[in-house]
């Protein structure tokens, strides 16, 4: 059998977990452990098919827990790692997820979104773990969670989540949905040439000199491997810049404002959006995933009315484009925020808006996608 | 002039002493496993030592070894990510027996039946000692604790049995006590292939001892010393501790069986190219470029 | 100096059937007195009796051992295994022709 290689330069007729798994080897993502759940496992048994053809390392797991942990324990031997998931076993890694955040270990994890809560609708889209992601491990931190609406758009982010994850140390969330993760459409793989990828950053000082946890100038502390001859340690207690445990206010503060401001005031290299026509618009749609798309019919209606309408998706949904809704706000009279749930990323928008624009919900409780009359519906009443 | 310990060039001696009781086996067993992982002559920049929560789980943070203290119950199956991305590293799991074989049981047992090759140490001191005392998976029927003040009323678990019907390739059991027998059978575990597991019976005076009477720390291991029974080759089902029984210890299992690697190389041999158990760190961390 | 507890019970060894060939070391014992934390490990479990309990407290409040029976250390170095602590420790000084077993 011969290997096909990691990326498969070309046009590719394949579903949305298959996009993500050929992204992830293509961002050279070389191991991934996972627990088979609907309906994410397609991208886990596309990367056991895949993965031993590149020389990685695939394991299914006996749960998310550890799915979650052997993925972190293997970005400290070297590899970029990559788990898959949907809700239950998405609540399943948050404790671990936790870990990663506080050991500051990249690597790369995939929710499906189903429709929840509990067992829910294994078969079916939701979008209600949106604010798990946020705020889903206890404590205080800040994440990066990216939110694809096409098998092309989904190949594509998990490129950028591998380098997002490297350039700053942390998990990186893939937030999908069923209806993404099934859809199957043309994707093209470019030349791997033309692929970039964020080195992991390696120490540039001898074992002796080498502090774990301090950092660069841009807040993101240089990661030693396992079996080179660092001798780190490395704990999910509260560390100072040695990695030894300290448990005071004080080295509390300084890791954990770190931890934040890592993020925060790199936000500007983060952030990513579309916007269509948001510019004098009188109401803007902001909307993200299958619902961004499935709200483009209904913009395109409204604009047939007459209506000025835009459409606003953020790309990657945390941190959330707080600066940019602010700015929109001052300019329209409302946004309508379609989403398959009871309103989670429209509380951003209103909290964004300050109050200076209306947001109008339009939840779903999940199963499937949005009724495009309820959405065209919302834009009327937003432009009155 | 401050005065060193030949031990301490394999700590972290700007973090000792440790938190650790008087009269705790904590220190002795860690003792045991850095004396017989440098008998072994394994580099040590090629150990990685992984813990999870709990008395035990901070070992840790006390060797001088790329080292790993994770969450509760989940050491295993960071080990298993550090093992499989790079199975050049010896990677060893130092923990307690509520760590392991309560909260992270199932990862015990599974990766115990896939027998990835790595060495588990299991500090039972049949109760959780870093939250105050609480009953566990392995407190004897009947033992008081924090959480059984009226006496366990559950079974627990023969660790060397679990760990033997499991998969393991290599079972065994000291006490603290026996620290000769304990370091030659961690050595023989780190030498082995496949999953190993050694159970180091251990005092804890502060409060398993003290909720059962039984003494200082000294006293515990005397009474070991009345108590053990070495038993090579005994049947890991009959291992079990009976309250007032007695402890049965050595070397239950030593046996060859193709590790989770060896059965993934097989399987994938002359399909992709070379296997995939050679050293892989260097070659997959990207070289680090100024930015 | 409180003599050390087991001084007069019997030891478990059992005699070496080669004692007479064999060359007995000569050890010394060290001992870190701010790092014991008093368990009486080393004192009850040395197989030669050399160390007792100090009616000294070090730092932290706890009495520490010391060499009672210095001559006696063989370098055995079961209190370098069996201390906690990272505590105590032998070595050997010198060796000596012992003749043993009386042949």
């Amino acid at each position: 059998m011969e290997s096909k290689g990691a990326v498969l330069t070309g046009e590719h007729f394949i579903s949305g977990n298959e996009a993500c798994a050929e992204g992830a080897l293509a961002a050279g993502c070389r191991f991934f452990a996972g627990y088979p759940i609907t309906p994410s496992t397609e991208v886990a048994e596309h990367m056991a098919e895949r993965l031993p053809e590149v020389g990685g390392t695939f394991i299914q797991m006996e749960d998310e827990l550890a799915s979650m942990n052997a993925i972190l324990g293997a970005a400290w031997a070297g590899a970029k790692t990559m788990s898959a998931t949907s809700g239950p076993g998405f609540s399943l890694m948050m404790e671990n997820l936790g870990l990663g955040i506080m050991t500051e270990t990249p690597c790369v994890l995939v929710n499906i979104q189903r429709g929840g809560p509990s067992t829910g609708l294994p078969t079916l889209v939701g979008q209600g773990d949106m604010m798990q992601a946020r705020w889903g491990s206890h404590g205080p931190y800040e994440i990066i969670a990216l939110s694809p609406s096409s098998p092309q758009e989904i190949f594509d982010l998990t490129i950028k989540a591998f380098n997002l994850s490297e350039q700053f140390r942390i998990p990186v969330l893939i937030m999908s949905d069923e209806v993404v993760g099934h859809m199957t459409e043309k994707v093209i793989i470019p030349p791997a040439d033309d692929i970039k990828l964020t080195p992991r950053r390696t120490p540039k000082v001898s074992p002796e000199k080498y502090l774990p946890y301090d950092p660069d100038e841009d807040l993101v502390p240089a990661m030693a491997l396992a079996g080179q001859g660092y001798k780190m340690h490395v704990t999910g207690l509260t560390h100072d810049r040695k990695g030894y445990p300290v448990i005071t206010e004080e080295a509390q503060i300084e890791l954990v404002q770190r931890l934040i401001d890592k993020i925060r005031k790199n936000r500007d290299k983060i952030i990513e959006y579309h916007e269509d026509q948001c510019e004098g618009a009188d109401v803007i749609v902001c909307s993200y995933g299958i619902s961004a798309r499935t709200s483009l019919l209904p913009i395109q209606l409204a604009r047939e009315e007459g209506l000025k309408v835009g459409l606003f998706k953020p790309i990657v949904v945390w941190p959330f484009p707080e600066e940019r809704i602010g700015q929109l706000a001052a300019g329209v009279k409302a946004f309508v925020v379609p989403e398959i749930n009871y309103g989670q990323i429209s509380l951003e928008v209103e909290r964004c808006a300050h109050g200076k624009a209306e947001v109008i919900q339009v939840p779903h409780a999940g199963g499937g996608i949005h009724d495009p009359a309820k959405v065209l519906e919302a834009i009327r009443r937003a432009a009155k | 002039m401050i005065e060193r310990h030949p031990m301490d060039q394999l700590l972290r001696e700007d973090r000792i002493p440790h938190i650790w009781c008087s009269g705790c086996g904590l220190g002795t067993s860690l003792t045991a496993f850095m004396s017989a992982l440098q008998d072994t002559g394994i580099s040590l920049d090629n150990v990685s030592v992984v813990s999870g929560i709990g008395c035990t789980g901070r070992v840790a943070g006390y060797v001088k070894l790329d080292s790993f203290h994770t969450t509760h119950g989940r050491p295993i199956p960071f080990a298993v990510g550090l093992h499989l991305a790079n199975p050049s590293l010896k990677v060893v799991v130092f923990s307690g027996d509520g760590d392991l074989i309560a909260i992270g049981g199932n990862h015990f047992i599974h990766s115990a039946r896939r027998n990835l090759d790595m060495t588990i140490i299991c500090v039972n001191n049949f109760n959780y000692g870093m939250t105050g005392g609480q009953g566990g998976p392995t407190t004897p029927i009947g033992a008081k604790t924090s959480t059984t003040p009226y006496g366990n009323f559950e079974f627990p678990f023969n660790i060397p049995h679990l760990a033997a019907a499991s998969g393991a390739t290599y079972v065994a059991r000291w006490t603290a006590l026996d620290a000769r027998r304990l370091r030659k059978s961690i050595h023989e575990a780190l030498m082995k292939r496949g999953f190993s597991v050694v159970e180091i019976i251990s005092p804890c005076p502060t409060l398993f001892g003290r909720f059962n009477r039984q003494g200082t720390g000294l006293d515990i291991l005397n009474s070991y010393r009345e108590q053990t029974v070495i038993q090579h080759g005994a049947d890991p089902a009959k291992v079990g501790i009976e309250p007032g029984g007695k402890i049965i210890v050595g070397k239950f299992v030593d046996i060859e069986r193709p590790t989770f690697l060896d059965v993934v190389n097989q399987g994938l041999k002359g399909k992709f190219g070379p296997p995939v158990e050679k050293p892989r760190a260097e070659e997959l961390a990207i070289p680090s470029v100024d930015e | 100096m409180k003599e050390p507890s087991t001084a007069e019970k019997p030891k478990f060894w059992r005699k070496p059937l080669d004692a007479d060939r064999l060359q007995v070391p000569k050890g010394k014992v060290h001992i870190i007195k701010e790092r014991c934390k008093g368990c009486g490990f080393c004192i009850e479990y040395c197989p030669r009796d050399v160390l007792g309990l100090s009616d000294e407290f070090n730092s932290k409040g706890y009495h520490f051992p010391v060499a009672v029976n210095e001559d006696a250390c063989v370098s055995c170095k079961l209190c370098d295994l069996l201390c906690p602590e990272f505590a105590i420790y032998s070595e050997t000084i010198e060796q000596e022709e012992v003749e043993k077993g009386g042949k």
